[in-house]
């Protein structure tokens, strides 16, 4: 584990506070405490309640498990499953953990077999998870053994329910979670099904870092608008996004827990800032120009009036449209102070090579060394570093105020506002 | 999908003399190269590049899968450009120093066009405000070198690391 890699690196006892004296400030909307971030026993509650709740989290994509006996390690929370697909087409998710002591059997990130064998006794699993084998079952020379009444039944591996959309496979631990249409609502799904329209993905490749940073702040960096022109100023000078541009902070109206950043970007390649504007943005730079500049190229593919959506699917889900490079991202949290990020890049099988090679140059802005993606993980690593060492106790939310959820307005935090709203009510606070 | 790792070995086409040559010419490329970005030079960096170059940073796992994807992904000298200005004039990120070290430095082949193929291993180390020296990653180069003008040039350079889980994230090359 990383984390931070700072060498003055202790939370500050208060911030990692118990259940007891984890009380939201009265002016709910508008401020968010720092030990949401900073809490064991509020990371736990997390995983119990929401990870584990009455969520579809995302486990990966039918694409990586396109033939009977394709496997593929992965996380529901921070707990470790297996993705699989069986002789029946179906694709089963369980927990990797043997039934009998425990050991995580499934030790490859890929891969295709006939069953799963605990490398420890060699008990074996076929690929929905049942107990097939146990060596030595009725002893040896009639000592030792399983008892009469053991059933192999009993002692299959942990599944979890399984749902899939357009190629993306997601896994549940309640079996009383709404289907995945009606979870996402009608608002979400239009941008997700722009992306996962259907078409076979081709898998281009994977990213994989570890953010020190509570998992939550992924989720409001993606609902915060706000910073995409003042962080980002790549974005800025380049005209993807600009404070005037067509855009929006689309958010989920029946929970407000799942959200859309959508902008369009204009027609011209090198974006025109007014002189006003310029004045709001520090990090603005004047006359840059790419000697590249087949990486700003914008094909339509879609009649989605957006150029770019970036959606945060509730849980663990990151969907991303930036233009023409495609791809999600599965958040893994790894207690308050960290979450490992697990990112799949795409496009459809039916890409002509230039539009592979289009993606994968396009690919340069996002990833952890992309040149937005890089910045986001610096900022929230200082956001972690701060709520926790710090004797402030409060998160200012204050723009836009008073509104939740959807809005026009890239100055605005009604989206992560909404999120929080819904949060308190699973979490109880 | 095809699970089967490709692998990263290259078999060696050369005699032990002729390699021993390209490989003192190699190293010393790789020692100027590093030099320039231990010290920060990131707007130097092209200049080891032929303009139609290739430079991509990739997993091992991404690598080993054929995959195509890159952490960096240029195609050309412009793209390398790009990134550097970006690095040096507009990205936010906390200071800190790189330090690379290079070694097993192997020259597999020499094409009729004067181009070589090598590879090396590095293990990058990064050291922020107030961190310990971390391993920030460890992997090998995968290089074409060219001839311009009797000075040796990256026509391509793959970088192939091992370290599964990046801490954090990469703000200058390698």
């Amino acid at each position: 584990m990383y984390n931070s890699h700072a060498v003055i690196n202790r939370t500050l006892g208060h911030k990692d506070a118990e259940l007891s004296a984890c009380e939201w400030p009265e002016d709910a909307l508008h401020v968010i405490p720092d030990w949401v971030y900073t809490s064991n026993a509020v990371y736990d509650m997390e995983l119990d309640k929401i990870f584990k709740g009455k969520t579809w989290n995302f486990v990966g994509l039918e694409a990586e498990v396109a033939n009977v006996g394709d496997y593929k390690r992965s996380y529901v929370g921070s707990t470790p499953v297996v993705m699989a697909r069986a002789e029946d087409g179906s694709i089963s998710v369980f927990e990797n953990r043997c039934a009998h002591r425990g050991a995580e059997f499934c030790r490859h990130g890929q891969g295709n077999t006939t069953e799963f064998v605990c490398p420890y006794h060699q008990w074996s699993y076929d690929l929905k998870g049942n107990l097939q084998g146990i060596p030595f079952k009725r002893g040896v020379n009639k000592a030792g053994g399983m008892p009469k009444d053991f059933r192999n039944q009993d002692h299959g591996l942990f599944k979890l329910q399984v749902t899939t959309r357009h190629g993306a496979v997601f896994a549940s631990y309640s079996s009383e979670v709404e289907p995945i249409e009606e979870y996402l609502t009608p608002e979400i799904l239009k941008d997700f099904d722009m992306v996962f329209t259907g078409k076979p993905l081709k898998i281009l490749g994977y990213y994989k870092n570890e953010l020190p940073c509570n998992w939550k702040m992924y989720h409001e960096n993606l609902k915060d608008p706000y910073h995409a022109t003042l962080l980002h100023s790549f974005l800025v000078v380049f005209g993807l996004l600009v404070a005037g541009n067509e855009s929006a902070m689309i958010a989920d109206p029946v929970h407000g827990r799942h959200g859309t950043m959508a902008s369009a970007k204009k027609e011209d390649k090198y974006a025109e800032v007014s002189e006003e504007n310029k004045k709001e943005m520090r990090s603005y730079h004047e006359g840059m120009r790419l000697q590249d500049e087949r990486f700003l190229e914008y094909i339509k593919e879609t009649d989605s009036r957006w150029s770019v959506t970036m959606q945060t699917i509730w849980p663990n889900l990151i969907v991303q449209r930036e233009m023409n490079t495609l791809g999600v991202r599965q958040i893994v949290p790894n207690g308050p102070d960290s979450m490992l990020m697990m990112w799949t890049m795409f496009g459809y099988e039916d890409d002509t090579e230039e539009m592979t090679q289009h993606r994968l140059r396009q690919g340069n802005l996002m990833g952890p060394a992309g040149f937005l993606g890089l910045e986001d993980n610096e900022a929230m690593k200082f956001v972690q570093e701060g709520v926790r060492r710090t004797s402030i106790e409060n998160n200012v939310l204050k723009l836009d105020s008073n509104k939740i959820g959807t809005t026009d307005s890239l100055i605005s935090e009604a989206a992560i506002r909404a999120m929080y709203q819904y949060y308190r009510g699973v979490m109880g606070f | 999908m095809n699970f089967t790792p490709t692998s990263t070995f290259r078999k060696s086409n050369l005699d032990t003399a002729r390699a021993s040559v390209l490989r003192q010419e190699i190293e010393t490329f790789n020692s100027e190269y590093c030099a320039v970005l231990d010290a920060g030079m990131i707007e130097s960096w092209p200049e080891f590049f032929v303009d139609d170059c290739v430079y991509r940073i990739t997993s091992r796992e991404n690598a080993e899968l054929n995959m195509p994807v890159g952490l960096v992904y240029c195609v050309s000298k412009g793209m390398l450009q790009d990134r550097a200005v970006a690095i040096a004039r507009t990205q936010m990120f906390a200071p800190r120093y790189m330090l690379h070290l290079v070694t097993n430095t192997r020259v597999t082949d020499e094409l009729a066009d004067g181009s070589i193929e090598a590879q090396a291993n590095f293990l990058l180390m990064q050291t922020l405000v107030e961190g310990p020296t971390t391993i920030h990653m460890a992997g090998m180069f995968q290089d074409r070198f060219v001839r311009q003008d009797g000075k040796l040039l990256i026509k391509e350079r793959q970088v192939i690391y091992d370290t599964t889980i990046i801490a954090n994230d990469l703000v200058h090359p390698i």
